[in-house]
């Protein structure tokens, strides 16, 4: 890799790489100032989908691959530990995503009724970023689960 | 445009707890893309699902910008009764998409 900047000199190799990250970009059709919740943009939420209770890591697990070629479409699974009993059971779930426009992902309403604590979905990542879930029991307490998902190509 | 699949078991024993999946074709539009001509594309996301078991929701959610066109999505439930469980999605609009499969439980 030549470290001087001669536009004239560019191989074939490095205008290909160059314009493939152009499309790339042009593909996500952000700006990347738009690109990207805050950090407190997404504690604020969380705040307020927990009803600003003091969440705990534990009892969640969040599966998601570790490299993620497709931003597009990254296949998630959630479980929570729980019975999912009348008295003691999961009562929503929330999903952030820290590198995404917007930080929250989707909120899932369950109670005693699903059996088990899990759901799978597919979600769109628009760079290499934490995905955190939360999970709100019955009793207010809230767990969570934070997973770093690398990406290849974004895709929101 | 929106066609819906749903996959339940046909039938199960009391108490079981059954895993059903469903999707739908949508292009889950976040109103954040440009067109060729650098004209943005207006936002028309599902923006909430809720699956209900004769009548009773038992999975319902809530969808932002984030989760991906044509989603897939999975999740389980107790075999409680025979009947029906249907399945509504809403979009921005507030037009509904509904399937709906039955169940008969031993």
């Amino acid at each position: 890799m030549s470290s001087e900047l001669k536009p004239s000199a560019l191989t074939r190799r490095e205008m290909l790489l160059a314009s493939a990250a152009l499309l790339a970009f042009a593909a996500t059709g952000a700006t990347p100032r738009e690109a990207q919740a805050t950090p407190a943009e997404v504690d604020a939420a969380v705040k307020k989908l927990t009803n600003n209770a003091a969440v705990k890591p534990g009892k969640v697990t969040l599966e998601l691959p570790e490299i993620a070629e497709n931003g597009a479409s990254v296949p998630m699974t959630v479980k929570v530990e729980s019975p999912m009993t009348d008295k003691d059971h999961v009562a929503a779930i929330h999903i952030f995503a820290e590198g995404n426009p917007r930080p929250v992902v989707l909120s899932v309403k369950i109670g005693p009724r699903a059996g088990k604590a899990e759901f799978a979905i597919r979600i769109r990542m628009a760079q290499t970023q934490n995905v955190l879930a939360v999970a709100v029991m019955s009793d207010g307490q809230a767990f969570s689960a934070k997973k770093e998902v690398k990406v290849t190509a974004g895709g929101c | 445009m929106a066609a819906a699949q749903v996959r339940v078991p046909s039938s199960a024993k009391k108490g079981e707890v059954i895993e059903i999946k469903t999707r739908i074709a949508h292009d889950m539009e976040t109103g954040m893309r440009k067109d060729s001509a650098g004209k943005t594309i207006p936002r028309l996301m599902l923006k909430s699902f809720v699956c209900k078991y004769n009548g009773t929701p038992v999975f319902e959610a809530d969808f932002d910008t984030s989760v991906s066109a044509n989603p897939i999505l999975s999740f389980f439930t107790v075999a409680t009764e025979s009947g029906k469980l249907e399945f509504i999605w809403t979009d921005d609009n507030n037009v509904a998409v509904k399937e709906e499969a039955s169940i008969t439980v031993a």
